[in-house]
This record gives C-alpha cells, structure tokens and sequence, in this order.
C-alpha cells in the first residue's frame, strides 16, 4: 500500500472575480520509502500540491489517502493532529523559535501531541533526533549559536520526533551555500537509505532534485513528467571529494558522520 | 489540567524570551493596581478616622446655634444672630422630653496671658455639665460649680495644650492667675487631653469658663450664641433635635412656610455628612486609579497585538506541526492572562507598600481594605481576558501557509 495516494486532485482559488486553477487534476502514488523530488516553475502548483500533501490546506475536488487514511476531507483540528503525528515538516527559513534552545525547539511537536507526553519522555526522544542529524552536543545551543546547516539539521530533528510517515522539506536548502546544502542533502539521504523514511522535497533547483530516486515536474497545474532518477547523486561521495571544511572556534563543522 | 500546565509552560517561556518587553507591559498593570489599593487605602483611612474621632466626639450631641440672620438681604453666618436667649435654652431643659444634660455656650478668641508667656486660644463660656455632655474629664483640679456661674465668677479650665504653652509640659498650674483680655482668671482646672476633632482642630487648644462671665466681662453681649445638649438615649438623638426645633420654632413665632432663625444639628448627621464626602473622594481617587488600570490594559492588548504580528511566522509553525487554533488562542490568552495577573500582584504588594509607606512618614491613616484588593485582583484577571481575546483571536484566525510565508 502506498503511503500517499492521490486521485484527480483540483485545487481553484478565486481571486476577486477570476478562479485560478492551482491543480488541474493530479494523480500520484508514493511508496513507503520513496525520496521523491517535486519540481517546476513557479506558478506551476508545487506548492500548493505541497501544501495538500502536507494538511496544511484542502483540496476543492480529488481524493488524498495518506497512510490508508482519506484526509481530504478532515476538519482544521483534525487536520491539525495529522500533521502532528504523520508528518515532519522542514522549511527553507528553518523557522525555529529564537532565544530557545535547540533541544527544547526540537521538542516542540511533542506539546503538542495529543497524548500526554512526560517531559523525561520528551527529553529523551529529543536528545535521540539531535544524535540522528549529529547535533547532541550543541543541544543547549541557541539557535543564533548555530550555523545556517546546523539550524536546518534541527529543524530536521524538530520534524523526526513523533516518526511521522512522510517527511516534507520546502525549498531546505534555499538558504544554504553549496557546500552546506550537500551536508544537509547528506542528512536526508541516509534518514531515507538508513530509515527508509519517505521524504517529499519541493526545489525548482535540478541538481538538487537528483538527490531523490524520483522525480516528478509540474507546470501549469498539470503534473508533466514523472521518472524514476537514473543517475542519483550522492551526497555522502560528494562531500568525501570536497576540500575539508573550514575550522571554526577549533571544533570542525560536524558533517552527519558518526 | 495537563494540557493547561503545558500552555501555562509555553505562554511563560514565550514571556521570558522578551523580558525587557514584559516588564515594561507589566509595569502598566502594577502601577494601575497599585493606584488603586493605595487610593482606596487612603480613603478608607480617612473615613475611619473620621468615624473614630465622632464616636470620640459622642453621638448624642445635639448643637444648637443661633443663625440664619437675614441684615437688609445679607444672611451672616451662624452664631452671628442674637436670636437666640437663655430663655430658649431654660424652655429646652424643662420642656423638651429625652434631655439629659444641657450646656449654655458663648466663645471668643483672645490672648490669654500667664507671667511672660502668651497664647491666642478659644475661649468657651458654658456651663457646669459641659464635662458630662462632652465626656471630657479634668485632670487637674476641678470643673467650674453652678455657684460660679451664678456669680459670674472670674475662675478658667485650662484645655491641655493651653496649659502645656502657658506653664509647661506635666505641670498642675491649679491656683495660678492668669489675664485674659486683661482680667485676672483664677486656673481651678485642667481638661485631660482629647485631640483633634472631627474638622481637625486641636480641641485642648482651649479654655472654658462660666459663660456668664464670658458674656458680661470679655464680650459684653446678653443673649448666648449656641446650646448644646446630649439626649438622654443615644438613639433618641434625632427625635430629640425635632422637638428642639419645633419648640423654638413657636417661641421665635416663625410661621409655617418661613426658614428657622437657629439651627439645629446632630453630630450624627454631620458624622454622615463627613463620612459621604469622603466616602465620594475615596470613589473619585478609585475612579483615576482605575483609568491608569484600563490604560495599563490597553497597553497589554497593545503589546499583545505587535507580539502576534511579529511572531506570525512562530504561529504558523506552530500550526504547522500540530497546534490547534485552539492551543494558539490559549497560548496569547494566557501570555495576556500572566501579564496581568502578575502585574497585578505585583501591584498589590506595592499597593500595600505605598499604604504602609504613607502610614509610617507622612502619618495619614490608611487603611488596606479587602474589597479594594479583591477588585484590583479581579479587574487585572478581567483586564487580561478582555484585552487579550482580541489579539488571540487574531493569531487563531491565521492560515498557516499565509503565516509561514510571512516575512
């Protein structure tokens, strides 16, 4: 069964008197582990297909079964508590909560949980996604105390807490220099080899997509292509060939390895 | 209860991370609270002390003055009249049921003279039951006779302060001569200490003596300028003063319809009278106080509203990974909550500081009321309800995928 299974999902805003026709009708099928990259021009509907598949807005027609639940229908509440528990999110701004610490950020999802959650409890699972992303040691840091990859690869963490069933990333590395996008691709990539997670990653950047075993692109409301990579790009190889990373305050930049 | 634990929790940790900025919000509060309890403190206070010194005072004085005098248009002020006689006053002893005792006065104020020292003062011409109706004792030697009033002896009681400036502190100055307005007075007496009365002035900065004598030898005049009687039962005080009134009302021959020519006043009523002016001062002060609480609420909302516009983008997160609109509402209700409520306490301390601090230097009586803390309380709690609502309601309402692409 697939995690996310979509059938002919449409998506129309009115602006003032005009209907924009966001999706025109989209199927797609994603199976559990999949690193699938959503690409296309601005204007084309990635976002708002992401937006869908995310539970962050609702289709106006179509069906979306995430996790063999039909969630195309659900309340805001509702909705509320599937993203809480199925999906991790990871944004381009890392959107992580300033003058708190990286721990505490990284817990967040779990107030919000809708069973009780011992703040031990809490601590532990945690301290567990920061060992994940390779961050355990800086967990009492503020997020202004972290570099632009380090921000990201706790947001990272902040989306892994409650194992969600899909991991969507908007645009992660669109923030990031080269070289620190590798190592934050790096991340996604051995949670998706390691522990077969399926991840979503919208980017309009093509060497970016290759990163994923699948790609699909979107114009104009349509999805126009959808190919499995031929040629997958390997952060883990790439990063080895790079230069070795600046030395900064005599500790090295941590790059995911363990 | 969990689940308000947790918000409590996040709503304090959102308040920590601007410290600077929720001490300043809560500073509105606090002084708005603290207005508030001290005002009403202070009011309180002087209401009591009033009470206090009335009941001091006694409640079954009865005054009568002669008053109302019209001159060609001109009222004059009570006591001026000589409407008022000894004839009046002997029909009140023997007509009027429920007197128990009753005291002819006439005052003047001159300088009263002992050795080298001087002193302006009061001086009350009255009667041998004067002691009784004021409940005032001697304490040095002793009160005037009936015998001395009779003969319009030249004898003086001394009020405290009097005796304190003319012979000095702890001294019994009883058979020493003193000169008012150039008349040797016999000192037979002096009157224990009584304090200030009810309008504040220093009632032992004064000296009695027969008011025979102080009509024919310091002011020359016949008639007397006011009575005062004490009914015989405390709750009799205002029956007492009506039939006073209806009395006088026939030997002064004032047809119906025509204003009395004296007056006649309980100290009940002016106890009453005192008490309501204050007590609209203490309603007037509680009134400003509770403007700098509305402001300090606004101020709240204020700061409420920037902190959601500013921290969209933290809401929509929040949303993001599972935050109900619910959870969001409750979050800024309860920022707005915390503020006010520990702006209020805050205030009330430093309201009760302020009472204390007013008490012990500048020696006004205050006095803490329960009621006052309770409102100032309450209204804080209600403050933080109203003015946060509206900006939680705002943060509620946001569309996630608006507030995460808020920049």
């Amino acid at each position: 069964m697939p995690v996310i299974s979509v059938r002919d999902l449409k998506k129309t805003y009115v602006v003032g008197d005009i209907q924009v026709h966001a999706l025109r009708g989209v199927d797609v099928d994603v199976e559990q582990g999949e690193f699938l990259s959503v690409t296309g021009p601005s204007g084309s509907g990635k976002s708002t297909f992401m937006h869908i598949l995310g539970c962050l807005d609702r289709p106006t027609s179509g069906r979306y079964i995430l996790d063999g639940q039909d969630v195309s229908t659900m309340s805001r509440d509702e909705l509320a508590k599937v993203r809480n528990h199925r999906i991790g999110f990871v944004f381009q701004g890392f959107n992580l909560l300033s003058r708190t610490s990286a721990i505490e950020n990284v817990e967040l999802p779990l107030l919000y949980s809708r069973q009780q959650i011992k703040g031990s409890e809490r601590h532990k699972r945690a301290r567990a996604a920061l060992e994940i992303v390779g961050l355990l040691e800086r967990s009492h840091h503020h997020p202004n105390q972290l570099s632009g990859g380090q921000q990201q690869r706790v947001a990272i963490a902040r989306a892994l807490i409650n194992n969600p069933s899909i991991l969507l990333a908007d645009e992660p590395t669109g923030n990031l220099d080269t070289r620190t996008s590798i190592e934050v691709m790096d991340v996604f990539q051995r949670l998706n080899i390691e522990r077969n997670i399926t991840i979503l990653l919208i980017t309009h950047e093509h060497d970016i997509a290759e990163y994923g075993t699948r790609t699909i692109a979107f114009r104009d409301g349509h999805i126009v292509s959808d190919q499995r990579n031929t040629v997958r790009r390997m952060a883990r190889a790439e990063l080895a060939a790079l230069p070795p990373p600046e030395i900064l305050n005599g500790s090295t930049v941590a790059v995911g390895a363990k | 209860m969990m689940r308000i634990l947790m918000i409590l929790r996040v709503a304090l940790k959102a308040l920590n991370r601007n410290k600077m900025r929720t001490a300043l919000t809560m500073l509105g509060m606090i002084i708005g609270v603290a207005a508030v309890i001290a005002m009403v403190a202070l009011g309180k206070g002087a209401q009591s002390s009033i009470e206090n010194q009335i009941k001091s005072a006694g409640t079954n004085i009865i005054n009568v003055y002669a008053g109302n005098f019209m001159s060609g248009g001109v009222r004059q002020g009570s006591g001026a009249a000589n409407t008022l006689t000894i004839e009046d006053a002997n029909a009140i002893r023997t007509e009027v049921q429920g007197v128990q005792y009753l005291a002819i006065g006439v005052n003047t104020r001159t300088q009263v003279i002992a050795g080298n020292q001087n002193w302006s003062t009061r001086v009350n011409g009255s009667e041998v039951d004067w002691p009784a109706i004021r409940t005032w004792d001697v304490k040095y030697g002793s009160f005037f006779t009936q015998q001395d009033v009779n003969s319009s002896a030249k004898v003086v009681v001394l009020g405290s302060t009097v005796s304190t400036n003319l012979f000095g502190e702890d001294t019994d100055p009883t058979g020493q001569v003193i000169r008012i307005k150039n008349q040797p007075f016999k000192v037979i007496g002096v009157m224990a200490s009584k304090g200030s009365s009810t309008g504040g002035d220093d009632q032992d900065d004064s000296v009695v003596i027969p008011y025979t004598t102080c009509q024919k030898k310091l002011m020359g005049i016949q008639h007397i300028q006011n009575i005062t009687v004490s009914a015989a039962q405390a709750g009799e005080v205002s029956a007492v003063a009506e039939r006073i009134t209806a009395l006088l009302r026939v030997r002064h021959k004032i047809v119906q319809g025509d204003t009395d020519d004296f007056m006649v006043r309980t100290l009940e009523e002016m106890a009453a009278m005192r008490t309501e002016t204050t007590r609209t001062m203490t309603y007037l002060l509680a009134g400003i106080a509770g403007v700098s609480l509305l402001v300090g609420g606004i101020g709240i909302m204020n700061i409420m509203l920037v902190s959601v516009t500013e921290r969209t983008r933290e809401i929509g997160l929040r949303m993001a990974i599972g935050a109900r609109s619910g959870d969001v509402l409750m979050q800024f209700l309860v920022e707005a909550i915390v503020l006010s409520i520990f702006g209020g306490s805050i205030g009330i301390a430093l309201g009760f500081g302020i009472s204390w601090g007013v008490t012990e230097f500048l020696t006004w009586p205050t006095t803490i009321s329960s009621d006052a803390v309770l409102l100032a309380f309450g209204f804080s709690a209600m403050v933080g309800i109203f003015f946060g609502f509206y900006p939680a309601t705002k943060a509620a309402k946001l569309d996630p995928i608006e507030a995460l692409r808020f920049e």
